[in-house]
């Protein structure tokens, strides 16, 4: 795009030209312990591919990764003077870095290996052992015939921005963001909604400690909106990303607040005047009210209100202005406009949080059909002091306390006509409520129904014991259905569970006058949506994918991107800021490298037979190719280039061409690949 | 549209008003039921316990019979069999599917069809049933097109009985938990729909033969549930269900002490007045227990005035708001 970036690379894609002597390849095949071994006769391919053409050397090993077997590489690379190095085993994902760190270490330019991947291709594919072995020597012959062409390369280098981007200011994202800023490096937090804060903000108490929520979370959130290297950015939305690790161009749009943020104080008086109020669906979750300029809570950051103009009587009617004439300072601003704010990126760390599952999918245990079925958010925002009971626990009519109360868990988990994974919080979050109730209304019996107790976390059990000692029922059962069905006079107008209780073998009817649905946790309905925008996947429940569930949690597929808190998976408090923190401290980690190595696999175009076309220049995904009018030819700004081959494919005069991937390395490793096509034991059919 | 048709033996007797509405219905949905000629029992809920085999070579002649019928009729791709009895619906379904999924049961039923000269290929029908083929072929709108006397101001219990979306093999069209089709069926028809929570529980099958105690409860439970929610009838799908519920409510009454009165119609009933029919074009008249005082509600012929909606009164300052629904589910 602009001549800067091209600055920012070193070297060349392509490599100095050489290895021009005789191909001296050595062949070396993995057993992978039993992995490969007991599928693939590995023995007999490596016998096999020492008989090829250009193979020096072909050996079979226990584990080629180990450092002996990479040691006997090196060794071979000086003793037997190999020019060319193959490996037999895994996928290049796993080990490809490995191995080219072993031909570097040997003197042998890295991009001189090619590994053939015998395992997840292979040998976990199938238990029939001739057709493995007969795939393993075709995947060999194709990764020799393309070693013997590949050229040396030289890596590129890009500098790394050192700000960073936070998607979401729930209590990950502002984890993420503090531990950035802390470090000295410049993070731009951005937040779809007025305040930042996320679910965390909702709750009442945490568990297991009880801990007030707000006190533990506000005084991070007064942290990052005084935090000199944090650029706080609510109300808004990222629209588009474009470039890749370390250079991201990034636009956000800042929604208009109708509150001009430089002359408001936070004084609230518009709050308190406008005569509109609105159930409020987001923060309070249905359970209260908002007036159409609104602030989500007290300690709402920053503490500028917003208009919601599709119930704001001016923008609906034209008149009213109630919040305009009663502002001291003149900050309401009816005709402030969407801002479109371009950021410059160097990693991306995205926190966009959970949904809580609708309990009305559920129509059986009566959530929306019958009054006194509430839902855990709900139930959270009622204990909650500043929420619309100031913390009565009472039924739907606001007054009454109630005096039996079914909490139900895994609404929406562990069932696989919803969702089939557990949602990691809810076991300890029920517990948490059956305290509260025990707490609030002293005299209300509890009843608690769970499949398992899930109480694995530092003081987690220790929780359970104590409500179970505060005298909560816990019965074991999923439960059928809750009805105000009744069958006799013991059950009129109550809702009645119905529950198998598991441990003594019986169903039971419960009547109780209140019932918490734990409903669970699940992605975010636009989660695709933002994968798509940010280039990362999702698995099929929505949630994003890390690069390695167990080794890597925190990073994506895609550089530069990074996953942290309940957008990857259900979780609570605790790990959503163990995830923050990481993310934080691998975006800092490659700031502190300040430049990164990258794959020299990128596309040229050769002037001479570029038709200029201009058909690569749309195709593009990464606006790498730019057109010289002058000339009329194309070209690749390499530093922009993710070597994605679209361009190569899709050059009507085959000028374009991808190092590491040039026509003939490929057509060479499909020439391999088939080597036993016209095998005479092979039907070969001639054209008539 | 054209459908192969499977009555059963219920809708030639006791259910027979459940035929008559459903034909008078047709004609005026455009859809056509081709009764599958020379049909024998589906083997109702007993027979696969005494043997099974015969119960499915039982059920497969008349699979074998259906396919063959609409093969020579050109029928529909692929032809599809519509059974109005849940009992009948899921005895076809079944066998179908075990015939499908057992080559070996296949081959034998076939041995046996073969002594008739039939065959059957599993998987050939798509069998359904039919307030599937109503709410998801015909359409709400279709039918909402139809309706020239709307049922306002009756209220209704929907009743689908166990069978219809439970196991649920292959032509599963509603939620088995809590089933919302007749539900939307009945506001499309102008009723009001009360909440039933019993919507999906047992109506006592044949344990009115056999252990009449258990029945009773079980019948005693929904009519007080309907009575509760002060439902103006039941409105059900399956000729078992209509027959318990209706024809031993006097019982329950004498067993139990109580006073029900509650009409329970078919749904293809209430579809034919709405669409203008006469209560004898639909079988009105021929339940145990007499569905007209209830209809006298909407028969009163000239329609009253829809009184003008009230304003909804002034929530009190404490209570909490309710929870939203999707707007199609607000009475």
């Amino acid at each position: 795009m602009s001549p800067e970036h091209a600055d920012r690379t070193r070297g060349s894609p392509h490599g100095a030209p050489g290895a021009e002597q005789e191909p001296r390849v050595g062949v070396y095949v993995c057993h992978c312990g039993h992995n490969i071994a007991n599928t693939v006769a590995v023995d007999e391919v490596a016998e096999w591919a020492g008989g090829q053409a250009h193979v020096t050397v072909a050996r079979d090993y226990k584990f080629m990764c180990s450092s002996l077997g990479q040691e006997l590489i090196e060794q071979d690379i000086k003793e037997r003077g190999l020019n060319r190095v193959v490996v037999a085993a895994c996928s290049p994902h796993m080990h490809e870095k490995t191995f080219r760190n072993t031909c570097q270490r040997a003197g042998l330019n890295p991009f001189l290996f090619e590994m053939a991947n015998i395992r997840e291709l292979g040998s976990w594919a199938t238990d029939d052992r001739e057709a493995a072995t007969q795939k393993a020597k075709a995947q060999v012959k194709g990764a020799v015939e393309r070693a013997v062409l590949q050229r040396p390369l030289d890596p590129l280098y890009v500098d790394i921005n050192p700000n960073t981007l936070v998607v979401g200011g729930g209590i990950a994202g502002l984890t993420a963001a503090l531990e950035l800023a802390n470090a000295g490096y410049h993070v731009y937090l951005v937040e779809r909604d007025s305040s930042i804060g996320g679910h965390m903000a909702k709750l009442d108490k945490t568990f297991p400690t009880l801990d007030c929520a707000a006190c533990i979370l506000t005084p991070k959130m007064v942290d990052a909106e005084n935090h000199p290297n944090i650029t706080l950015m609510t109300w808004s939305e990222v629209l588009s990303v474009h470039g890749y690790v370390g250079n991201f161009s990034v636009r956000v749009r800042k929604r208009a607040r109708f509150i001009n943020e430089e002359l408001c104080t936070g004084c609230g008086t518009c709050v308190e005047k406008c005569p509109v109020r609105i159930i409020d669906q987001n923060f309070e979750v249905g359970l209260g009210y908002r007036k159409a300029v609104y602030r989500n809570f007290p300690q709402a950051i920053p503490k500028y209100p917003v208009i919601d103009p599709d119930n704001c009587t001016f923008f609906q009617r034209g008149k009213c202005r109630a919040c305009e004439i009663v502002c001291p300072t003149d900050a309401i601003d009816f005709k402030q406009k969407d801002e479109i704010v371009d950021l410059e990126i160097g990693n991306i760390i995205l926190a966009t949080g959970y949904e809580q599952f609708d309990a009305r999918t559920i129509p059986q245990y009566g959530y929306g059909r019958l009054a006194n079925v509430f839902t855990s958010m709900e139930f959270e925002r009622m204990v909650n002091a500043a929420g619309p009971t100031a913390g009565r626990v009472v039924l739907r009519d606001g007054v009454t306390a109630p005096k039996r109360v079914g909490i139900i868990h895994c609404v929406g988990s562990r069932d696989k006509k919803y969702h089939e994974y557990c949602s990691r919080a809810c076991c300890m979050a029920a517990l948490k409520f059956a305290h509260l109730v025990h707490e609030r209304v002293p005299e209300a019996e509890v009843f608690n129904f769970y499949i398992d107790i899930r109480a694995a976390g530092k003081h987690y059990e220790e929780f359970y014991h104590r409500v179970l000692s505060e005298g909560a029922h816990l019965i074991r059962g999923r439960v059928a259905e809750v009805t105000d069905a009744a069958r006799g006079p013991g059950e009129e107008g109550q809702l009645i569970i119905q529950v198998e209780d598991t441990l003594i073998g019986k169903q039971r009817r419960i009547p109780v006058d209140m019932v918490i649905l734990m409903a669970g946790m699940e992605a975010r309905k636009d989660a695709r949506q933002v994968a798509n925008l940010f280039g990362l996947g999702c698995d099929f429940e929505g949630w994003f994918t890390e690069r390695h569930a167990k080794l890597d949690p925190v990073v994506t597929m895609t550089e530069g991107i990074l996953i942290a808190g309940a957008c990857q998976g259900p979780k609570a408090i605790p790990e959503s800021v163990a995830q923050g923190s990481a993310a934080a401290a691998r975006v800092a980690g490659m700031i502190g490298q300040r430049t990164m190595k990258m794959e020299p696999v990128r596309a040229s175009i050769d002037a001479d037979s570029c038709s200029g076309c201009r058909i690569c220049n749309n195709l593009c995904p990464y606006h790498a190719i730019v057109y010289h009018e002058d000339r009329r030819v194309s070209e690749v700004l390499t530093a922009l280039c993710q070597g994605c081959g679209a361009c190569v494919a899709a050059c009507p005069s085959a000028a374009i061409s991808g190092a590491h991937f040039t026509r003939d390395q490929v057509m060479a490793q499909i020439e391999g690949i088939l080597w036993d096509a016209r095998q005479p034991e092979v039907l070969w059919l001639e054209p008539a | 549209m054209r459908y192969g048709y499977y009555p059963g033996c219920s809708l030639e007797r006791n259910a027979s008003a459940y035929h008559t509405s459903l034909m008078a219905v047709a004609e005026r949905l455009g859809v056509e039921f081709a009764e599958v000629d020379d049909w024998n029992c589906c083997g109702a809920t007993e027979f696969i316990a005494v043997n099974r085999l015969r119960a499915y070579a039982l059920a497969s002649r008349n699979l074998a019979l259906a396919a063959d019928q609409a093969r020579s009729t050109n029928g529909a791709d692929p032809a599809q069999l519509v059974a109005p009895c849940s009992a009948c619906f899921l005895n076809l379904s079944k066998v179908d599917r075990y015939l499908e999924d057992s080559p070996a049961l296949a081959a034998d039923v076939n041995a046996a069809l073969a002594a008739g000269g039939l065959h059957y290929e599993a998987g050939s029908l798509r069998i359904r049933h039919l307030l599937d083929v109503i709410v998801n072929d015909v359409g709400y709108e279709q039918i909402a097109a139809r309706v020239n006397s709307p049922l306002r101001g009756m209220r209704i219990a929907p009743y689908y009985g166990c069978l219809i979306v439970r196991p649920g093999f292959r032509e599963r069209f509603d939620d088995p938990e809590y089933p919302t089709s007749l539900d939307k069926l009945m506001r499309v028809l102008g009723a009001q729909v009360v909440d039933f929570p019993l919507k999906t529980h047992c109506c006592g099958g044949h344990m009115t033969q056999i252990s009449r105690d258990v029945a009773l409860e079980l019948i005693r439970r929904l009519l007080k549930n309907a009575a509760d929610y002060q439902a103006d009838m039941i409105v059900t799908l399956c000729p078992m269900c209509q027959l318990n519920l209706d024809a031993f409510q006097e019982s329950v009454n004498e067993q139990f002490g109580t006073n029900y009165r509650i009409p329970i119609l078919f749904f293809t009933q209430l579809m034919g007045l709405a669409f203008g029919l006469s209560p004898a074009a639909v079988g009105i008249g021929k339940e145990f227990i007499d569905a007209r005082p209830a209809l006298a509600k909407i028969g009163a012929a000239a329609e009253p005035a829809a009184p003008a909606p009230k304003r909804k009164p002034r929530r009190s300052d404490q209570g909490l708001p309710l929870p939203q629904m999707p707007e199609e589910e607000q009475p």
